[in-house]
């Protein structure tokens, strides 16, 4: 067993928190620029100069890219030769308690009903899995309310297929507009369960942008869906213009033979994710 | 892309009316903060009769709640939130004489009635800008629901801080009209 100490998680998450909302990925960073180029409207090139100059300030002077440094969505990998010294929960939620605390992040989560600050941004949103080997992998997505409010999950009907899949896609994105901060990210998550969909959909998110989708199908789908989400004008923050959406990523997993089930997880320009091994 | 329209807040019906959709503004002045919970308590006063911390005419309502400011520093990162969520409340807010309003995000119908009505303005900022938009911001002071954190109403001096037209009083629309240039499928 390779003893892993959860005082060196904290530590990691703490810095992960901070980092993830000052410093914009170089994938993200490159997709957008690339946008920058493409774009035909005049104002949506204005509002992606824009987007592109806030996130050279924020990663310069070390400030958060959007006030809305979002809820602390985790994925962690615990290789199974891994054995920690105390309570994996406690490690994450008090590195997202320093992280937000020191980083000057903002708290943004509250209790569902009273709407009360819980004032230091925990309860993170913890998913984790098992795997091979004797390593942590710590993956942090905060996410806004912009774009995560926009999100949607259907259950279709089986004969509704494919085509239901990217009407619903679409639909969704139509529908959500200039809301979720476009050029937006979709994650897209079919088939499992009720809930399985909708954790496929934010994985979905994490793939670096500008990588293929090593199925064939799928990638196809991708890149059809990304073309007609393009094609609705929505643009750069709703205002019209040729790039609404930056990628699409789908995951899919077999369902029950009565259902299919569809998730969409729209991401916002400010696609903020890291990961750290430990 | 034209040049930015330069206005002063508070608003006046004059410079309100010569603003249309599509307009980059850069606005210098005074600018209130409030989202969700703010707007909430705003309401529940007006509900009971009482008096508001703030005088609404000819202000301009920013929906924004930013990270909190380092030591020695003016604000934090302060970019829009989605408009939307103050749709319920806004129409009332307009009738008491609020002429401005800055967010991201489409506005319900009523809201955009309103604003053809009582001769206001919906601008959009540009979401996720929210290090670059600090830049304007040249002074933060909290005049009311302090205990709201994040979403206190402070009352901010601004000079030059970007912003686009989306509704208009002549109706105009950005989101409709840009939108139509740019779509390819019916």
């Amino acid at each position: 067993m390779r003893q892993v100490s959860v005082k060196d998680i904290t530590k990691k998450v703490r810095d992960l928190c901070i980092s993830a909302a000052c410093d914009l990925e170089p994938d993200v960073a490159s997709a957008i620029r690339s946008a920058l180029d493409k774009e035909e409207s005049a104002l949506g090139k204005e509002v992606l100069g824009q987007i592109v100059e806030n996130f050279e300030i924020a990663g310069r002077e070390h400030l958060p890219m959007c006030q809305d440094t979002g809820i602390s969505v985790f994925f962690v990998e615990i290789g199974r030769e891994v054995a920690l010294d105390g309570s994996l929960e406690e490690a994450v939620n008090e590195g997202v308690r320093q992280g937000y605390k020191e980083g000057y992040l903002r708290k943004s989560v509250c209790h569902p009903l009273k709407r009360i600050n819980t004032g230091d941004n925990t309860p993170a949103i913890i998913h984790t899995a098992i795997v091979e080997g004797g390593k942590v992998k710590i993956k942090i997505a905060p996410k806004g309310a912009g774009s995560e409010n926009m999100s949607r999950l259907k259950m279709l009907k089986p004969a509704e297929g494919v085509e239901g899949i990217k009407a619903f896609v679409i639909e969704t994105v139509k529908e959500a507009g200039g809301n979720p901060c476009p050029p937006i990210v979709l994650g897209v998550g079919i088939g499992g369960s009720f809930e399985k969909c909708a954790i496929l959909a934010k994985k979905a998110l994490l793939r670096p942008l500008g990588t293929q989708n090593p199925d064939n199908e799928l990638n196809a789908l991708e890149q059809e869906l990304l073309g007609k989400i393009n094609d609705l004008g929505i643009g750069p923050m709703g205002f019209g213009g040729r790039i609404t959406a930056l990628a699409v990523h789908v995951e899919a997993s077999p369902c029950h033979i009565a259902s299919l089930p569809v998730a969409v997880n729209i991401q916002c320009h400010a696609d903020r994710h890291k990961e750290v091994e430990i | 892309m034209s040049e930015p329209v330069r206005i002063s807040a508070p608003l006046t019906d004059a410079v309100v009316e010569k603003l249309k959709a599509g307009d980059k503004v850069l606005i210098t002045g005074v600018m209130y903060t409030a989202r969700d919970a703010a707007h909430k308590r705003l309401i529940e006063l007006l509900n009971a009769g009482k008096e508001l911390p703030l005088d609404l005419k000819g202000q301009i309502i920013y929906y924004v709640g930013p990270t909190p400011e380092k030591p020695g520093e003016v604000i934090g990162s302060a970019g829009p939130t989605t408009s939307g969520r103050m749709d319920a409340y806004t129409p009332r807010l307009i009738e008491l004489g609020l002429k401005g309003m800055v967010g991201k995000g489409a506005r319900s119908k009523e809201v955009r009635d309103s604003i053809i009505a009582h001769k206001a303005v919906y601008m959009a900022a540009v979401g996720g800008a929210a290090a670059l938009i600090r830049r304007s911001i040249k002074k933060a002071e909290i005049i009311a629901y302090e205990d709201l954190g994040p979403e206190a109403i402070r009352r901010l001096e601004v000079v030059d801080f970007p912003a686009i037209v989306v509704n208009d009083v002549h109706g105009g629309d950005l989101f409709l009209q840009g939108v139509e240039k740019f779509r390819r499928v019916s």
